[in-house]
């Protein structure tokens, strides 16, 4: 059987951050698995700017990003396969991959990254009602058909949800000639930044209908109309606010969920982001496997998911020297206000740096982030106007939480 | 005295910024803040990126920018030049598509590597 000592599953941001940055801590034989035929996974569809502001101090496009990446991964000489999928990771860390030229092979690794990014939320997944007919795509696939191969989903559009995506691909496809009728989004907040609502929708006076969702989709093959209505503080549809909008094309922008299928035979457990859950390294429950970017929970800016490759290449290197000693386990948890907390649990004799990423329930105007040791505050600061759809990433040292058993992030209104 | 009210687009921070009638900036958290929302009330300019179509490859594009920003006004005139170049494969990360479009001082580039 082929042996490595380090496989990354998956070319994109996280994965190609992992490889680069266990390499330059002392790993050279590493194998990258990737699905797609080329590195870099989803910032090749990304082409609009604003990546790389933290990293690089610049901005660039997703393709640009990526290539940086790739060139470095090139440079270096770390090994990877295209168009290969993986399709399983036993308990004792076999990798079972497949490709075209290789057939079904089995690499016995030491160490696995796992950085497989996530996936898109469905007509299904949100209970779409109406017809099921074309036209009907999630806001990533219009950007691929869009950007890669250059074809539009549809003339006239309306985007159900507010996410970056979504929002992005509302200023795309006007670009390319589309008329976007509008992004109804059912919460009475964005999901999207800011900054993609001024710049994706007021630059080309698109309107965002809040507390707004479909409840119905209506077409014999193809989308003829969709209708909009109101929803009240619950959710639920309110009757006789029907807004009937002609159209060939919905694009769902609802969200997107941590792809983790390869660790079900791994027994771990999840946190509320619905990635494994992972101590300070990013080493989840298996000893010696690590994951990061969106496959351990949604990220907002790539810059991000490149720092958590950093942490899990570096991780994922410290184990292969034995450098990770496990130990007593601090335990974090997402308190009020807070809908999850990543890591989930920090050994208590590390010397690592923790960052801490968390994310709002619900928007506030002013709020205070308390990070707390049973009734201790261990940090606290005020938020200014934090919103779900911006992710927090605060430095804690070990030396203020060393002692404690659970660490419990909360952020409450002021 | 009157204010008027943006959101900075520089970067993902979206600083909520006011300018009074006498071009006082507040609200900003770095110089790029001041020097956009002044941009924003004389002239507002946008990096355009997009597409252009890649002639030996089957249903393939290539993806390209502006690599200053331009005028908003400008926007549709200058994807109108976008859609009508096109380019060969292979290609390369700053290769310059078209020179100068509209009379703008700016170029069209690539951002990707195409095999």
């Amino acid at each position: 059987m082929i042996k490595k000592d380090l496989v990354v599953v998956g070319g994109g941001a996280g994965g190609l951050s992992a490889a680069i940055s266990a390499y330059k801590n002392g790993i050279k034989d590493i194998l990258i698995l990737e699905r797609e035929d080329h590195l870099g996974g989803i910032l090749h569809q990304c082409i609009h700017n604003g990546f790389g502001l933290t990293k690089f101090k610049e901005e660039l496009t997703g393709p640009e990003y990526a290539f940086r990446h790739i060139k470095e991964v090139e440079e270096l000489g770390i090994e990877y396969k295209l168009d290969t999928q993986v399709l399983n990771i036993s308990k004792d860390k076999v990798v079972t991959y497949s490709n075209p030229k290789d057939g079904l092979v089995d690499v016995e690794a030491k160490a696995i990254v796992v950085a497989t990014g996530s996936y898109e939320r469905t007509p299904g997944a949100i209970m779409l009602p109406g017809d099921r007919v074309t036209g009907i795509t999630t806001a990533g696939t219009a950007q691929k058909i869009c950007n890669i191969t250059g074809y539009i989903t549809g003339k006239r559009v309306v985007i159900l949800g507010s996410g970056d995506i979504g929002l992005i691909m509302a200023r795309r496809l006007t670009l390319e000639g589309a008329k976007v009728v509008c992004v109804a989004e059912i919460m009475p907040y964005s999901n999207g930044l800011q900054r993609n609502i001024v710049q994706c929708l007021n630059d080309y006076n698109i309107p965002l209908y809040l507390s707004t969702t479909v409840s119905n989709v209506i077409g014999k093959k193809r989308v003829e109309k969709v209708v909009l209505s109101k929803v009240d503080e619950n959710l639920r549809i309110i009757p006789n606010t029907e807004m009937e909008i002609d159209c060939d094309c919905l694009v769902l922008s609802v969200g997107l969920i941590p792809q983790t299928t390869l660790f079900e035979k791994l027994k771990v457990n999840y946190g509320n982001n619905r990635g494994a859950k992972v101590d300070e390294n990013l080493m989840t429950e298996v000893p010696g496997v690590f994951t990061c970017g969106n496959a351990l929970h949604i990220h907002d800016l790539v810059d991000f998911v490149s720092e958590e490759g950093d942490i899990a290449g570096k991780g994922a290197a410290d184990y292969l020297n034995n450098k990770i000693h496990e130990s007593r386990k601090i335990t974090f948890s997402n308190g009020e206000g807070v809908s999850y907390v990543v890591p989930n649990f920090v050994n208590a004799d590390s010397d690592a740096k923790v960052n801490v990423k968390f994310r709002v329930r619900k928007p506030h105007k002013t709020a205070k982030l308390y990070i707390k040791s049973g009734d201790e505050v261990i940090l606290s600061r005020p938020l200014l106007g934090p919103v779900p759809s911006v992710m927090f990433n605060i430095p804690l040292t070990m030396d203020k939480i060393r002692n404690a058993n659970n660490i419990e992030v909360s952020v409450i209104d002021e | 005295m009157s204010k008027r009210e943006f959101t900075c687009i520089v970067c993902p921070r979206g600083c909520h910024i006011e300018v009074d009638d006498d071009l006082n900036v507040t609200g900003n958290s770095c110089p790029r803040g001041k020097d956009y929302v002044l941009s924003e009330i004389t002239n507002p300019v946008r990096v355009v990126t997009s597409t252009v179509r890649v002639k030996n490859r089957p249903m393939c594009v290539v993806s390209v920018k502006t690599n200053t920003a331009i005028p908003k006004s400008k926007i549709f005139e200058l994807m109108d030049v976008i859609n009508q170049a096109s380019v060969d494969a292979p290609t390369h990360v700053g290769d310059v598509v078209v020179d100068k479009p509209l009379g703008l001082d700016t170029q069209i580039v690539i951002t990707k590597e195409i095999k």
